[in-house]
Parts: C-alpha cells; sequence; structure tokens
C-alpha cells in the first residue's frame, strides 16, 4: 500500500509491513517458510530473472494460505482448497505472469486434492508450496490427510484410524516437473529450492514441513516451540537424490528431505503453444 | 449485421466472443457440453482459450482466476454442476470479479432428466450461493435472445464488477434458428473500469459515486489484493460490523442503482388488457401464441415476457401490470416467479398456471392451464 515504509529487515521490501504483526503463533514454522521463499525470490529478482510486478501469490484457506496478506505483490486469498485453479485460470489468460501457490496439507491436499492431481498431471506452469503441520491447525485441531497414525485430534478423540497421505508420492507419480521436500528447521533448502523452480517451467511443488506447536504440537506432547523444533531437526534428513519411495514421513524412522523428481517434461504452455 | 442460422448455445458462445470472451472454462454435462465444444475450436483463433477442468468448482475458479488477470472470462454447466459452483460464485460476488455463468437448465432435482428442460432453477440462480448479496440473472426464449442476454450479460458484469447469470434452458439451447449477429463496432461492448491513480494510490475496492470500484488487475503493478475475507477499501480483512455493513451494503446498492440498465422486460398489447399472461424462457414461446389466439378470439388479454429474473424491477413491474383484473403467470416449474408477482401485484389479482412438463409445452396444454382463470 501507499505508505512510506521504515525499512527493519532486508525483506521488508516484499511485504506489507502495515498488515504486521501478523497472525501466526509463536512457534509456528510459516514464517521461517516465507522468509526462506522470499530470499529465493529476491535472488530472482536481483538476477533479473524475475519481475516482482508479473509475480502473483494465490492461496487458499488456513494457516498458511495468510501468507498472501502480507506479501506485497499481486495476491489473491481466496477458497478453501481453490487455490490451484485460481492460480491455473491466472497463468493461463497471462502467461507472462508468475503465479506462485501457497497453502496447508488439508488446503492442497485435502479438500484441494483433485485440483492438485490434475494440475500436476498437466504439468501446469504453476509453482505450488505446500506447508505440512498435520493438522488443521484454524479451525483448532481437527484431523489432516496428513495427520499421522493413532495421533490424537479434536476429531479423532480414539486416535486416527486412517494412514496418512503421502503427498511427494503423489505428485510424483504425475507429470510435474518439480517435486521437492524442505523442512522448517532447514530455511536454506527451502530458499534454493524455491530459487530453483522459479527458473524451470511446468508444476512444481515444493513440501516444507513445519511445525506448529500451539495446536499438533498439544496433540503430540510437543507444545514448547524449541522442544518441537529440536524433534524435527533430529528426524530431517537430506539426501542430494532421495527416490520416492524413500518419502514417506515417518517420525519414527525419520523424515527425507530433498529433490525426489526433476524433470523437463514438456508443461502445458509448451504443449498449447501460448505464453 | 449478418443474418446466422445458430443453435442456442452457439448463439451464446458467438455473443461471447463478440463481447470479448478469452478464457472459457468448463466441465461436461448435458446440455451445457456443445457450448464448450464449440468454443474449444473457436477461442484459439482469436488469441483465447478454453480448457476441461477436472470439475466445475475448478473451473468457476479459474474464470475468477482469468478475469483478475485481465480476460473476460465464462463457464456454462447445468442444474448439478451450477450446484458445484455455489462457493465460486460466493466468491465472484465478494472480489467484484466479472464474469459470465451460463446455466441451461434441465429437469432437476439431482441428476433429473439431463436431456429434457424445465424452469426449475430459478431461485438457484438467483440465490445459488451462502451469504448476502444480489446479482443479475437474465434468461433468453430465443437464440437471438441468447445472443443478446449473452452481450448484454457481459456488459453488465464488465460495468458493475460483479457475475451475471445467463439462465438458459435445454429447449433454447439446442433449438436452431435465424438471428442477426452483430459485427465489431455495431454494438457497445462495456470492459470494466481501470484505476487512473497511480498504483501507490490506489485501492482496489474504493467505489466512486457508482458505488463500482475501478479494477487494477494482476501484471500491471498495483499490487491487487482479491479478498475472499470480508474487507475494506485497502481489500484488507477486518471482523467489524462497520466494515461488513459497508461492503454488504455497497455490493448491494451498486446493482440496484444500475436497475435500469440490469432490468428488462417485453410488453405486448398491454394498453387495454384486463388479463395479462406473464412468462419467460421456453414456456414463453408457447405462452405468447396462447395469449395472441385469446386475443384474436376478442378477449382483452395482454403478454408480458420477463428477460431479467433479477433482481425485478418493481416500480416498473408494478406500473405494467397495473390496470389488469388478472395476472397469469406461466411457468414451468411449480411456483417461482409467480410468487414474486403475487408480491407485487398483490395476491387477489395474481393467479398461477403451472405446466409440469420435460418436453416443450403444446398450444392446448398452455391453453388449458390458462383458460383454468379466464
Amino acid at each position: 500500500m501507499a505508505v512510506a515504509k521504515k525499512v527493519i529487515h532486508p525483506l521488508d521490501k516484499y511485504l506489507r509491513s502495515d498488515r504486521l504483526p501478523h497472525i501466526w503463533c509463536p512457534g509456528c514454522g510459516i514464517g521461517i517458510a516465507l522468509a526462506a521463499m522470499l530470499r529465493g525470490i529476491d535472488r530472482r529478482i536481483r538476477e533479473g530473472k524475475l519481475d516482482r510486478n508479473k509475480l502473483v501469490f494465490v492461496t487458499g484457506i488456513g494457516c498458511s494460505a495468510r501468507v498472501s496478506f502480507y506479501v506485497d505483490f499481486d495476491s489473491a486469498h481466496t477458497l478453501h482448497g481453490r487455490a490451484i485453479p485460481f492460480a491455473t485460470g491466472v497463468k493461463l489468460a497471462n502467461p507472462s505472469l508468475e503465479v506462485i501457490v501457497v497453502g496447508g496439507d488439508g488446503d492442497i491436499a485435502g479438500i484441494g486434492g483433485n485440483h492438485l492431481l490434475h494440475a500436476a498431471r498437466r504439468n501446469m506452469d504453476l509453482f505450488v508450496v505446500m506447508i505440512t503441520n498435520f493438522v488443521y491447525a484454524m479451525t483448532g485441531g481437527q484431523l489432516a490427510p496428513t495427520t499421522p497414525l493413532r495421533v490424537y485430534t479434536t476429531t479423532t478423540p480414539y486416535g486416527n484410524p486412517e494412514p496418512p497421505l503421502n503427498v511427494i508420492k503423489l505428485v510424483a507419480s504425475l507429470n510435474a516437473n518439480y517435486v521437492a521436500r524442505a523442512s522448517v528447521t532447514t530455511p536454506h533448502y527451502i530458499e534454493s529450492f524455491t530459487y530453483k523452480a522459479l527458473g524451470m517451467k511446468g508444476f512444481r511443488f515444493l513440501e516444507v514441513v513445519s511445525t506448529c506447536p500451539e495446536v499438533y504440537g498439544r496433540h503430540i506432547g510437543l507444545r514448547n516451540p524449541v522442544a518441537m523444533l529440536e524433534e524435527l531437526k533430529k528426524r530431517v534428513i537430506y539426501k542430494a537424490h532421495p527416490v520416492v519411495d524413500e518419502s514417506d514421513i515417518d517420525w519414527d524412522k525419520g523424515i527425507v528431505i530433498g529433490e525426489y523428481v526433476v524433470r523437463n517434461n514438456p508443461s502445458y504452455l509448451d504443449l498449447i503453444k501460448r505464453g | 449485421m449478418k443474418r446466422e442460422f445458430l443453435s442456442g448455445n452457439r448463439a451464446v458462445a458467438e455473443a461471447a466472443l463478440l463481447s470479448g470472451l478469452r478464457f472459457y472454462a468448463g466441465y461436461p454435462i448435458t446440455p451445457a457440453s456443445d457450448l464448450m465444444e464449440y468454443l474449444a475450436e473457436r477461442l484459439p483463433k482469436v488469441g483465447g482459450i478454453a480448457v476441461q477442468f477436472e470439475d466445475e468448482i475448478a473451473s468457476i475458479n479459474a474464470a475468477i482466476g482469468a478475469s483478475w488477470a485481465g480476460a473476460k472470462a465464462m463457464t456454462a454447466t447445468s442444474g448439478p454442476g451450477f450446484s458445484l459452483m455455489a462457493e465460486g460464485i460466493s466468491l465472484a460476488v465478494a472480489t467484484e470479479t466479472p464474469l459470465v455463468v451460463v446455466d441451461i437448465m434441465r429437469a432437476g432435482p439431482s441428476t433429473g432428466i439431463p436431456t429434457k428442460t424445465t424452469q426449475s432453477d430459478v431461485y438457484q440462480a438467483r440465490w445459488l450461493a451462502h451469504g448476502d448479496y444480489i446479482l443479475p440473472v437474465f434468461a433468453p426464449w430465443s437464440a437471438q435472445d441468447s445472443y443478446d442476454l449473452t452481450i448484454k450479460a457481459f456488459n453488465v458484469s464488465e460495468k458493475l464488477r460483479t457475475p451475471v447469470i445467463l439462465l438458459s434452458d435445454a429447449v433454447i439451447a439446442h433449438m436452431w434458428e435465424t438471428l442477426y449477429t452483430r459485427e465489431p463496432g455495431e454494438v457497445e461492448i462495456v470492459s470494466r473500469k481501470k484505476p487512473v491513480e497511480p498504483p501507490e494510490e490506489y485501492k482496489p475496492y474504493k467505489a466512486g459515486e457508482d458505488l463500482v470500484p475501478p479494477m487494477a488487475v494482476f501484471g500491471e503493478g498495483y499490487k491487487v489484493i482479491v479478498e475472499s475475507l470480508v474487507h475494506d477499501e485497502a481489500g484488507y480483512y477486518r471482523q467489524d460490523t462497520r466494515t461488513y455493513r459497508e461492503m454488504v451494503t455497497r455490493l448491494r446498492e451498486k446493482i440496484m442503482r444500475n436497475i435500469g440498465v440490469v432490468y428488462e422486460h417485453e410488453e405486448y398489447w398491454l394498453e387495454d388488457a384486463k388479463i395479462i399472461i406473464v412468462s419467460y424462457g421456453s414456456t414463453a414461446r408457447m405462452a405468447y401464441p396462447v395469449a395472441k389466439s385469446l386475443l384474436s378470439r376478442g378477449l382483452r388479454v395482454g403478454f408480458l415476457r420477463l428477460k431479467t429474473l433479477w433482481p425485478l424491477d418493481e416500480g416498473k413491474l408494478s406500473s405494467a401490470l397495473s390496470k389488469a383484473d388478472k395476472i397469469i403467470v406461466v411457468e414451468n416449474n411449480t411456483g417461482r416467479i409467480y410468487y414474486d408477482i403475487a408480491r407485487i401485484a398483490g395476491r387477489d389479482r395474481a393467479r398461477f398456471s403451472p405446466i409440469l412438463t420435460v418436453d416443450p409445452p403444446g398450444f392446448n396444454e398452455v391453453l388449458e392451464a390458462v383458460s383454468r382463470w379466464l
């Protein structure tokens, strides 16, 4: 907006600082993820490869979707689950735009799961960042499609009977050009994967494993933000060339991060010869 | 002007192209599929694109996104798919997105009879979504009217920054008729108003006298905010009564203040009419000759065809109906427009002649239904 900004952080130029403080709880990982993404975006902008006026953030509904409140780009805070089709319409109507979708696991892979799989199948020219916190946090702690088996949530008071969805495996099985996972304990990978994705075409998917001490932490006995981050850190294993078969998120065996898929398949825009 | 022979659906498609359509999103559904098939061939030739999405939810949301990227956008469907678009309609309302949604009515509820028509979606067109809002609904009765009202739908959606529903039906959609199409420049085509102020002074939901905010789109440097939540002029989420009240009031008022642009009906032989038959859409095609026939038999019968089903210009309707003793509403449902007419003209004068049929009603069927009240 129009107000002259007092710059107190190098990324302030990309934030609507008049909307701060943000709504995220103390200890929430979304801020770490956003800052790391913005650093990746900043590198592309400083290289002259990305025009900030051509960058559009599209989000659905949920804690992660609130990033569209704070970024000082064209942005859309749309319906729960519908960020991907909205973003698809944006990209196809004006292919010169770089369109980034950010959402939680419930938004992107739960209610929006059908759109996710079809956008990946089409190799639609979008960069989708899914911030996984294993729970519906904004609504107070209900079951997510990524919630591990047997975890107690407000809607599974006897323990979750459903095996969780491995979204990396789902998207990798389709036609996406880029499938990667990072963690809020490794923000440098969020940054470098964002940077890399923004130099590619087609469907690019980044899962960011995050911490939600306030809601999910309460469910699994890790309410202390530092303790939760430390526990996640212990489990994250970076691999330079991870394979999809090791992408299941398993709190006991570890969480493998890295670039699972890097392809150069023709993107949707390549195939319709537009843009 | 050019004489053409087109189906109702093709007339909608051609009018949409003339109006500047550049993005179409849809999902196959009878009796709307052929509209998408036609546009899939035509749109790329004018630099546009038609995409078949995974469902109607994706379709309407993609169309809204495309509109915010600067393209005139449309989707078309029928009852079941229209139901799936409910939340998208409300997003388009709240974000003041120009968008045309075509609902080709078929028989319902549920899957109903896909290939046959009724007029059972009148209230669905008006009030499909949640929340307090109002949007324009137009109902054509011919291929020509499909063409003309589609141009009007685009113009109104762009002028007032609102989704507009074109409520066609299975009979109109697949009936081939001669019509006159226009060449560019022969008819007024409206495009959304752009901001005149520089980006740093622009507020995406700040309206002037006409209550319609100028619309900057993505990629123009305005740092546009599209906001689904209740928002102030800047597009910032607010949870207070004042902001809610201002937003909901303006969204309604921008339509109602332009009722003269939105509302239209056609009058036939109303001057001395003691009995007025009111109808719309495909049913009006038979109500009209019945009225004409009664008139020729010496009865003082007039005919009024609604083109706009929502919002109604109650003052204009009331005065058009004022001299008649009886007003007979003929529609293919168990009562929709009848209740509006009963409210506007009074229950003592309003009569209802429902035609419940999945085939175009015959002359005698309508005559019999109307004769009950003569």
